[in-house]
C-alpha cells in the first residue's frame, strides 16, 4: 500500500493539539493492514518539544477483511473513553474525518513496547513482564467492561442467538461441510448463557494486540472490534488457543484460567462463571475457524490472491482438534 | 496415482527443498515470508498425496457405518452428516459421534499440521 501521507496532510489534521508552529520531523509507513494503515509520525511543537505519534487511518478495501469492525472515529472516541477510565491505551489527540488526502483517521501518542508473542514469551527481558501479565491483563479488561456505556458510540449489543446466526450462515455460505463445526453450534445454541446487561466488549483483546514493556502491560491496541455485549466474550477471547502462540497456558499463553479469572474478579467484583466463560472460549475458537475459511476463500473466489490466505485454509483442521480437545475439558 | 520415480509426493518435496533451501535465503524481507508459507504449503501437499489414500477409505467407512449407507463419496458423507447434525438428528453430545471426529481430525492432522502444539502435548 503506498503512503499518502505527507508533512501537509498531518499538520491539516492535527489541528491545534499542539502549539504551533509545529514541524513534522518525521513519517514512517508501519504495518500496512487490509484495511487500515498506521504511520510513526514525529513532531516538534512550537515550544520545541518533540512528540512520537501513530496516524491511523482507513486505508484500502474493507472487503479485503473479516471484520472491518466500527468507523476510524467511534474506535478513537472508544478508545479514548478507555483510557479516561484507566485502561493502558494511547492518548488519542486529534481525529478527523473526510480529509481530502487522509479520509477518515486519528492520531495518538506513540508508545514504546513489544507485541510480537513468540518474543514476549521467550525472551530474559521480559521474564519480569510475563509474572504480572496476567494480573494486569485482568485489571485491564475489568477498566474496559466498566467504562460507562453511556460515553460510548456504539449500537446496541446484539443477541448471542443472533452472533451465532451470523457466525454459522458465514460458515455455511463457504459450501465446505465441517463436521466438528456443525456440532459445535448445535454444542453452543444449547448453552447460551443468561442475558446481562451489556458492558463495553474490546473485541480482540488477546496477546498480539497486548503492547508489553519489561514492567508488564503498556497499552492495549487494536480497538476496531469494540461494541457492546457480553464482557466475558473478552475473557473467552483470550484463552482462544491461536493466542496462545505454542505455549500450554491457556490464558494468553501466559498463566492458566483458574488464576486469570480469580485476578479478574479481584479487579471487576463479582464472580466468573468458568462454564460461562468456556462458552466464549469455544465460540471465539469456532469464530477463528470461520475467519480461517474466510480467509482461505478470499483467495479462492480471487478477492484477494495470496499464498497465505490459501495456507491459512488447512489451519482449519487445528482449529478441529482445538474444538474437541475444548469440549472434553481437554485444552 | 502413476507409478513414475519420482513420484508426484517425491517432485514436490524436491522444490519445497529447493524453496527453503536456495531460494527463501536470497530473498527480501516479504517476499521470503511467503516463499516460506509456499513451503509450508508444499508440505502439505506432498503429505496429503502419501497419506489421502488411507485416509479417505478410512473416514468413508467410519461415515458410511455412522450414517447407516452402503454408498456415497466423502464429501456427500460428510454434507450428510453436518445435515444430521445441524437438525438434530445426530445429538452432538454423542459420545461415539465425538469419537470419530476425534479420529477424523487426528489423522487430518497428520497431513495439514503434524507439528501443532495441541496435537502433539495431546
Amino acid at each position: 500500500m503506498t503512503t499518502i501521507v505527507d508533512e501537509t496532510s498531518v499538520l491539516r489534521v492535527l489541528g491545534d493539539a499542539f502549539p504551533g508552529p509545529v514541524r513534522v520531523t518525521k513519517v514512517a509507513a508501519l504495518t500496512g493492514g487490509a484495511s487500515a494503515e498506521t504511520c510513526a509520525v514525529d513532531v516538534v511543537d512550537g515550544a520545541g518539544v518533540t512528540h512520537a505519534l501513530i496516524l491511523r487511518r482507513s486505508a484500502g478495501d474493507p472487503s479485503m477483511v473479516f471484520d472491518p469492525g466500527v468507523r476510524k472515529r467511534e474506535e478513537a472516541l472508544t478508545q479514548a473513553a478507555g483510557a479516561r477510565h484507566g485502561v493502558p491505551a494511547a492518548e488519542v489527540l486529534a481525529i478527523f474525518e473526510g480529509d481530502v488526502s487522509l479520509g477518515d483517521g486519528y492520531v495518538m501518542r506513540r508508545l514504546e513496547g513489544e507485541t510480537i508473542p513468540r518474543k514476549l514469551m521467550r525472551d530474559d527481558r521480559f521474564a519480569g513482564a510475563r509474572k504480572v501479565l496476567i494480573d494486569e491483563c485482568a485489571r485491564a479488561l475489568a477498566a474496559i467492561h466498566r467504562t460507562p456505556v453511556s460515553e460510548l458510540p456504539l449500537a446496541p449489543a446484539p443477541s448471542v442467538t443472533s452472533q451465532l446466526d451470523t457466525l454459522e450462515s458465514l460458515h455455511r455460505g463457504f459450501g465446505v461441510p465441517v463436521p466438528t463445526f456443525s456440532l459445535v453450534f448445535r454444542w453452543l445454541r444449547s448453552r447460551i448463557p443468561p442475558a446481562r446487561e451489556s458492558a463495553l466488549v474490546h473485541g480482540d483483546f488477546r496477546t498480539g494486540n497486548l503492547l508489553v514493556d519489561e514492567r508488564g502491560l503498556a497499552a492495549v491496541l487494536d480497538w476496531e472490534l469494540v461494541h457492546l455485549g457480553d464482557p466475558l466474550e473478552d475473557l473467552g477471547w483470550f484463552c482462544v488457543p491461536a493466542w496462545r502462540f505454542g505455549s500450554p497456558l491457556p490464558a494468553g499463553g501466559f498463566g492458566d484460567r483458574a488464576s486469570f479469572f480469580a485476578a479478574y474478579e479481584r479487579a471487576a467484583g463479582g464472580s466468573v462463571d468458568p462454564d460461562h466463560a468456556r462458552f466464549w472460549e469455544v465460540f471465539g475458537t469456532l469464530r477463528w475457524g470461520v475467519i480461517c475459511q474466510w480467509q482461505a476463500f478470499a483467495h479462492l473466489e480471487g478477492r484477494a490472491p495470496s499464498v497465505e490466505r490459501a495456507a491459512i485454509g488447512r489451519r482449519v483442521t487445528e482449529v478441529e482438534l482445538d474444538l474437541l480437545l475444548l469440549l472434553e475439558g481437554k485444552l | 496415482m502413476l507409478d513414475e520415480r519420482p513420484s508426484a509426493a517425491e517432485l514436490i518435496a524436491a522444490v519445497a527443498e529447493f524453496l527453503e533451501k536456495e531460494a527463501a535465503p536470497s530473498l527480501p524481507g516479504a517476499t521470503a515470508f511467503h516463499a516460506k508459507v509456499a513451503v509450508h504449503a508444499l508440505r502439505i501437499v506432498e503429505r496429503e498425496l502419501r497419506l489421502s489414500g488411507e485416509l479417505e477409505r478410512r473416514e468413508i467407512e467410519v461415515l458410511r457405518g455412522r450414517l447407516d449407507r452402503r454408498d456415497g463419496t466423502l464429501e456427500e458423507l460428510n454434507r450428510e452428516l453436518c445435515r444430521r447434525i445441524e437438525n438434530g438428528e445426530i445429538d452432538p453430545e454423542d459420545a461415539g459421534l465425538r469419537a470419530e471426529l476425534m479420529e477424523r481430525v487426528v489423522a487430518r492432522m497428520a497431513v495439514d499440521s503434524p507439528r501443532y502444539a495441541s496435537l502433539v502435548r495431546g
